[in-house]
């Protein structure tokens, strides 16, 4: 086996030195706000998402790092230098593109090594280092194919080699996948985690695909119009979401809003103005004095029962709607106060629940999520 | 007609195949369409070219003399060196015009298609090929009135103090109104070519590292090659046999292949048989760079571009 050039330390923990970091960046275009206050620190080695929805401003984030992009305010260090004045060719980074931007006019081989040639690197070492590179992205027989006669997942692979072969200390990914259909996408994100892995550099991956986030990151940015709602590890996002938008935009949820009316003890109360009560377990970051508030209930934390069962959150309503999912089984429960919630149960081989029987749905204090409604939830990202 | 249930049928029935081939309804149609056109090319260009052909090789064929048997007498009296020199000085021009086409050309169409302002840029283009709305004699003309020795160009030296020059019946003047002549249609072949440029290929370029030079020339030149050798081409073929630049600008001293053959024909000498062997080479010349063209050179730019 031919030693690999590229150092396969593991995955490093979160905590050590800061790679990127971005402080109070602004970005304009014509007037039209893009990103608005960025405060953003990845640190060495870390698999970093930004994730969000189209417009979010998360592709220019990762632009204004590469540098194709200046920040109208703000400043953006890479390994503690302030890249003010450095252009996108001087950066320590290189960049895989959503539409590869792969060099048509050269061969599979002339595009990966076109950093090393611009580098001077002897012709000698160029030649291993792309050899190395096409190996690692398993594509050592397409050395000689233009770019033309490669399929999307090949040009995805040629694009992936032709950043890393530069040994960047940062790898910025805007939305590698988005292009690739399912079954490749659930092939390349493997493969991505892997090459994450054994080269030990910082990832920062822009995407819109949740899914691509919680699996591949170490942490995750959730933006929402130009800011940063939420940062943290991938159940941080879902399990503990601090914001209406993340908790909705992450997975699928129930959000009920309402008005924090008191605490009994360790359970706060909260009421809906259609007079549905709904337990929640204290929350040391919200207040217990009353105030609008939204609860977040995921659809696999809600539980379905013919008879009444003892649950902190027991309501009663008719099944409205029931899809067979595989894995699952997708249901909405119309309550008797007018609210339609979504259940997720595990499909265990149970007769599906007939359209319109009376049921209960219940579930615990503290499956469910109590969040600020100081936030607006925007109109685009509601329940589907 | 009902095809074949077997296509593959050891014995093809080559009779029924014919009748195919010869229904009307399968020649009608495209006959109807090419028919005219095809009448008018085979009249007032196939024949002439064949007459041109021979008569180019009846050697020292002259009007109203009596015609001799055929030869190739014309074909190497164009090898004496007087006349390879016209070949070459024709030669000169033509290239000596498109390189200073293209490199005048290329930073005007690189700056209309990249960075002048999008909401003016097609009022820009238009603006740049005004001048192929006028007459090429009347703007040759004009650059007389600039050339000449009491004109524009030597007043404006005068005013600078420095020497008067003489410019028109020179080469340089030939080589000035031929750029002046066929820069616009470099221009826009260039700018159709850059416009298509794809920009990300720019940035990916700068990410792994290449500096605004080397992206021009590892980038930029190699995506646009095609418009730029069909923009040369096409101003090698139109400047090559250009008549009257040279025969306004250029004086004695510019002899060119298309002024020497209005020379054959319509001078004293009224030499048509060494006229029409000269024609000859110029039309396989024209004919080389124009296949060169379509295989080398960006089609669609060319027919955008002529539209």
């Amino acid at each position: 086996m031919a030693q690999t050039v590229y150092s396969t330390t593991p995955a490093p923990a979160t905590e050590g030195s800061v790679d990127v970091e971005l402080r109070g960046v602004v970005k304009h275009f014509d007037d039209e706000p893009a990103v608005q206050g960025l405060d953003l620190r990845i640190y060495q080695g870390e698999f970093f998402s930004i994730l969000g929805p189209s417009g979010c401003g998360k592709t220019t984030t990762l632009r204004l790092i590469a540098g194709f992009e200046t920040p109208t305010e703000g400043e953006v260090l890479i390994q503690g230098v302030n890249m003010g004045r450095i252009p996108a060719h001087r950066r320590p980074v290189n960049t895989v593109f959503q539409s590869y931007a792969l060099f048509d006019h050269m061969t599979v081989r002339d595009n990966i090594a076109f950093g090393l040639k611009i580098k001077r690197l002897p012709a000698n070492q160029v030649r291993e280092r792309v050899l190395d590179a096409l190996r690692l992205v398993r594509m050592e027989g397409f050395a000689d194919r233009m770019p033309n006669q490669l399929s999307g997942g090949q040009k995805q692979r040629v694009a992936l080699a032709r950043a890393l072969v530069n040994r960047p200390a940062v790898m910025l990914l805007d939305e590698p996948l988005g292009a690739l259909d399912l079954k490749l996408r659930k092939q390349m994100q493997v493969e991505l985690s892997t090459l994450h892995r054994q080269l030990g550099i910082t990832f920062i991956l822009v995407t819109h695909d949740q899914e691509e986030a919680l699996s591949l990151s170490d942490r995750i940015a959730v933006m929402n119009a130009g800011r940063i709602d939420q940062i943290g590890t991938p159940s941080d996002i879902y399990d503990r979401p601090t914001t209406p938008f993340v908790a909705d935009f992450i997975g699928d949820t129930n959000l009920l809003h309402g008005h924090l009316e008191g605490s009994d003890g360790t359970v706060l109360r909260v009421v809906t103005p259609s007079g549905l009560k709904v337990l929640v377990q204290q929350h040391p970051e919200i207040p217990p004095e009353p105030h609008p508030v939204v609860v977040s209930v995921r659809p696999e934390k809600i539980r379905l029962s013919a008879d009444f069962p003892t649950a902190d959150n027991c309501y009663h309503g008719q099944i409205s709607h029931v899809m067979y999912l595989g894995t699952h089984i997708h249901c909405g429960v119309r309550l008797s106060s007018g609210e339609t919630l979504t259940v997720l149960l595990a499909n265990r081989g149970q007769a599906l629940p007939d359209l319109d029987t009376p049921m209960y749905a219940y579930w615990a204090a503290e499956d469910v999520r109590l969040l600020s409604a100081e936030l607006p939830l925007p109109v685009s990202a509601g329940n589907p | 007609m009902a095809e074949s249930p077997l296509p593959s049928s050891p014995a093809p029935d080559w009779g029924s195949h014919l009748a195919q081939t010869l229904a009307p309804q399968r020649w009608l149609g495209p006959v109807a369409m090419l028919g005219p056109s095809g009448l008018w090319l085979f009249l007032l260009l196939v024949i002439p070219t064949l007459l041109i052909l021979e008569i180019s090789l009846v050697p020292g064929l002259r009007l109203g003399q009596p015609a001799g048997g055929y030869g190739l007498g014309n074909y190497l009296q164009i090898l004496e060196p007087v006349y390879l020199r016209v070949m070459g000085r024709s030669l000169a021009f033509a290239l000596g015009s498109t390189l200073l086409c293209l490199g005048l050309g290329f930073p005007v169409a690189y700056w209309l298609a990249l960075m002048s302002p999008k909401p003016w840029r097609n009022l820009l283009v238009v603006a740049f090929i005004l001048p192929l709305w006028t007459s090429s004699l009347l703007r040759a003309y004009a650059w007389t009135t600039i050339l000449r020795p009491s004109g524009v160009l030597n007043t404006l030296f005068g005013v600078l103090g420095l020497p008067s020059q003489t410019w028109l019946n020179t080469p340089t003047a030939v080589l000035i109104g031929l750029a002046y002549s066929f820069l616009p249609y470099m221009v826009l072949i260039l700018y159709a070519s850059l416009e298509k440029l794809d920009t990300r290929l720019l940035e990916a370029a700068a990410d792994l590292g290449a500096n605004p030079q080397q992206r021009f020339w590892k980038i930029t030149v190699p995506q646009t090659l095609p418009g730029i050798a069909a923009g040369c081409l096409l101003v090698f073929i139109a400047a090559l046999g250009d008549f009257v630049v040279p025969t306004l600008l250029g004086g004695a001293s510019s002899m060119n292949i298309s002024r020497l053959i209005y020379n054959q024909f319509l001078g004293p000498t009224r030499a048509w048989g060494f006229g029409s062997a000269l024609s000859m080479v110029l039309i396989l010349a024209v004919s080389l760079a124009i296949a060169l063209l379509l295989k080398y050179g960006d089609r669609s730019t060319v027919t955008e571009t002529s539209q």
